[in-house]
C-alpha cells in the first residue's frame, strides 16, 4: 500500500464529504447546543488546530516532538502580558504578535533540537519543554505555578468575542483556515520535502536537500500554529497556568493525532474531538463499589488508544475511511445461474 | 581525454587505527567510465562515500569541477552536480515512481520554495523528472509504488532519481548487485546510453560488465590502488592476477 493511502494523505471523495458534512453541523451547532457545549465545542476546534499544528512535525516530517505544547503555552502567556489590568487590547496586534512569540520559540529551540534524531529529538523536545514549564512555574514575575488572569478577551472587530457566538465562530474560521492552509501546504513543493525527510532523510541529503533548513522551517512553523491554538485557548478561558507547556499537554497532543490518524490533518480534528469527548465521557463514569471508574479516566483513555492503534492503523479517520468506502457490489447472477 | 569532472587527490580514511581508504589517487573523465574493483572490504564503497560527502576524508582533496569540495556536506556535494546511486537500494518506497524522480528533480530549484503552490505544478522540474524516467526506461511505471516493483526495476529508479538532479559526475555503487541476466543486460545498455553526458565511476562485481562499459579501471585491495589504467592492461598485471583476478581470467 503506498504511503499516499496508508496515510490518508490523499483524502478519498467519500472522506472530503464528510468532512464538509462535519463542517456544516459545526457551523450549525449553535443553533441546538446550550452554551456550555458551545464552549466545549469551541474548545475542542482550538485543541484541533493544537492537534493539526503538532501533525506536520509527527504525521508529515517524522518528528516525534514531545514539546510541542510550549508553544501552545507561549503565546497563550504573551495574551496574559499584553492585555492590560483595566481594558480589552486589539486582537488584530496581539494575534499576530503572540503567534510570532511562539514561532520565534520554536526556531530557537528548533536550532538545536532538529539536528538530533529519532529518540534523541523526543528527549531533547520534552528537557526544552519542561526548561519552559520551570521557568514560568519558578518566577512570580511570570505567574508562578498559579498562572496569570487574562481580564478581557481580546477585541476583534468584525467578531464579538465576548459573546459565546462571537468567539465560536471566529475559532470555526481559523480552524477552517488552518485546516486549509496545511492541506494546501501538505502538496506543495515543501510539503513534499518534508514527507521526503519522513520516508528516507538519507537519500534527501544526497539529493541535494539541506534537511536542516526544512526541518527547522516545520518546526517553527508549527510552532507558530501552536501559538496560534494557545492564544485562543487562553482568551477562551480567561487564564493561563504553567501547565498548559506541562508534559501532560503535549502528549496529549500526541494521543490526540495518533487517535484521530497521522500525516493529514483532518485525522488530528478528529482525533482532538474524540480525545476531548471521551475525556469527558470517562471522568464521568460511575462509581463501582469501592472503585470510581471515571477518576481512572486515564485508563479506559489508554487502553481506548491502544486499542485503535492495534485494529486501526490509521486511526479513527482511516476506520472511517474502511466504513466509507464503497464496496464492490456483489455479482448479479447470470442468466444460466438463475435458471440452474 | 576529455575534461577531468572529479578528482581525488591522496584521498584517505582513517577509522581508528585501520585505513578503510589509503592515499586513493582517481580522475573521472567527462564521457567516461571509470570503474573500480576490487574484493569485499576493498574500500570501494567507503571511497563512493567520501567523494559523495556521505563520509568526511582524514586526509586528502576532492575537486568537483574544478571547485575544492573536500569536507563538503552531501547536499552541497550533490547541489554542485555530483549524483549517486547506494550499493543497498536507497529509494522511497511508499512513494510512486513519479513521486520519487520528481523529488529528486525538485532539489535543483529550491530558491524560490513556494509554500502555497502545488508541487507538481513546476514545468522545469517536472520535464526534468520525466526526461529521467525516459532515460531509464521507466516511463511505463510512473504510477507504480517503488516498494512494490522488482528488484531490477528499484535499482533503474535509484539510477533515474540520480539523473533527476541533472549530475555531470555520476558515481554507481554495485548497480548491477542482486539483478538477473536481463535485468543486468537492460542496466548496462543503459549506463552506455548515460555515458557520453556525464563522467562516471563504477563500482562493481561483475567482471563482464566492467570489461563491456569501462574505460578505465582501478583496482583496490585494502584500500589502497594497485593498478590502474586501461581495462586491457589492467587485467595483464601480473600484481592484479594475483591479487584478485584469480585464475577465471
Amino acid at each position: 500500500m503506498s504511503a499516499a493511502k496508508a496515510n490518508l494523505e490523499l483524502l478519498p471523495r467519500s472522506l472530503q464529504a464528510l468532512l464538509a458534512l462535519a463542517f456544516l453541523a459545526l457551523a450549525l451547532f449553535p443553533l441546538v447546543g446550550t452554551d456550555f457545549y458551545v464552549q466545549s465545542v469551541a474548545r475542542m476546534m482550538i485543541l484541533a488546530m493544537f492537534a493539526m499544528s503538532l501533525d506536520l512535525l509527527l504525521g508529515v516530517t517524522g518528528l516525534v516532538s514531545l514539546g510541542h505544547a510550549a508553544f501552545f503555552g507561549l503565546a497563550g502567556y504573551a495574551l496574559a502580558f499584553l492585555t492590560p489590568a483595566g481594558e480589552p487590547v486589539s486582537l488584530w496586534w496581539t494575534l499576530p504578535a503572540a503567534v510570532a512569540a511562539s514561532g520565534l520559540a520554536a526556531l530557537v529551540i528548533g536550532f538545536f533540537v532538529v539536528r538530533t534524531h529519532g529518540i534523541y529529538f523526543i528527549m531533547v523536545t520534552m528537557a526544552f519543554a519542561q526548561m519552559v514549564y520551570y521557568l514560568f512555574f519558578d518566577n512570580k514575575w511570570l505567574g508562578g505555578s498559579d498562572g496569570l488572569y487574562v481580564n478581557f478577551k481580546p477585541d476583534a472587530w468584525l467578531f464579538d468575542l465576548d459573546s459565546k457566538l462571537g468567539f465560536y465562530y471566529f475559532t470555526l474560521a481559523m480552524l477552517a483556515l488552518v485546516y486549509c492552509f496545511l492541506r494546501r501546504l501538505l502538496w506543495s513543493p515543501f510539503g513534499r520535502v518534508l514527507a521526503g525527510i519522513r520516508v528516507n532523510e538519507h537519500r534527501m541529503r544526497a539529493m541535494g536537500y539541506g534537511t536542516f533548513g526544512y526541518k527547522l522551517a516545520a518546526f517553527t512553523l508549527a510552532g507558530a500554529l501552536a501559538g496560534l491554538a494557545g492564544y485562543l485557548y487562553a482568551a477562551q478561558s480567561g487564564f493561563v497556568n504553567p501547565e498548559l507547556m506541562g508534559f501532560h499537554a503535549s502528549a496529549h497532543a500526541i494521543m490526540m493525532v495518533i487517535l484521530g490518524g497521522m500525516g493529514n490533518f483532518a485525522g488530528a480534528i478528529v482525533g482532538a474531538f474524540a480525545f476531548e469527548y471521551l475525556l469527558h465521557w470517562f471522568k464521568d463514569l460511575p462509581q463501582v463499589g469501592a472503585f470510581n471508574l471515571g477518576k481512572h479516566w486515564q485508563l479506559w483513555m489508554g487502553l481506548f488508544i491502544v486499542l485503535v492503534v492495534v485494529f486501526a492503523r490509521a486511526g479513527l479517520l482511516g476506520a472511517l475511511e474502511r466504513l466509507t468506502r464503497r464496496r464492490p457490489a456483489a455479482p448479479v447472477p447470470t442468466e444460466e445461474e438463475r435458471t440452474a | 581525454m576529455n575534461e577531468v569532472l572529479l578528482s581525488a587527490r591522496d584521498i584517505t580514511k582513517r577509522f581508528g587505527g585501520l585505513s578503510a581508504v589509503n592515499q586513493v589517487c582517481l580522475d573521472l573523465h567527462q564521457g567516461a567510465i571509470h570503474a573500480v574493483i576490487g574484493p569485499n572490504g576493498a574500500g570501494k564503497s567507503t571511497l563512493t562515500h567520501l567523494l559523495s560527502g556521505d563520509i568526511a576524508p582524514s586526509a586528502g582533496t576532492v575537486t568537483l569541477a574544478g571547485q575544492d569540495v573536500t569536507g563538503w556536506r552531501p547536499e552541497r556535494i550533490s547541489r554542485a552536480g555530483l549524483g549517486r546511486s547506494y550499493q543497498k537500494t536507497n529509494i522511497f518506497l511508499p512513494f510512486t515512481v513519479w513521486e520519487n524522480v520528481r523529488l529528486a528533480a525538485q532539489s535543483r530549484r529550491q530558491r524560490a520554495v513556494r509554500w502555497l503552490s502545488l508541487a507538481g505544478g513546476f514545468a522545469d522540474t517536472n520535464e526534468r523528472a520525466t526526461r529521467a524516467l525516459e532515460l531509464a526506461r521507466l516511463q511505463h511505471r510512473r504510477d507504480a509504488v517503488a516498494g512494490t516493483m522488482s528488484h531490477g526495476e528499484q535499482r533503474q529508479l535509484e539510477i533515474a532519481m540520480s539523473l533527476a538532479t541533472a549530475p555531470r559526475v555520476l558515481l554507481l555503487d554495485e548497480p548491477l548487485a542482486g539483478m538477473g541476466t536481463a535485468e543486468a543486460e537492460r542496466m548496462v545498455e543503459l549506463l552506455l546510453r548515460l555515458k557520453a553526458e556525464h563522467a562516471m565511476m563504477l563500482v562493481e562485481h561483475d567482471m563482464d560488465a566492467v570489461f563491456a562499459l569501462a574505460d578505465r579501471l582501478t583496482v583496490m585491495v585494502n584500500g589502497q590502488v594497485i593498478a590502474s589504467g586501461a581495462p586491457a592492461q589492467v587485467r595483464a598485471d601480473p600484481m592484479v592476477q594475483t591479487a584478485y583476478l584469480g585464475e577465471e581470467h
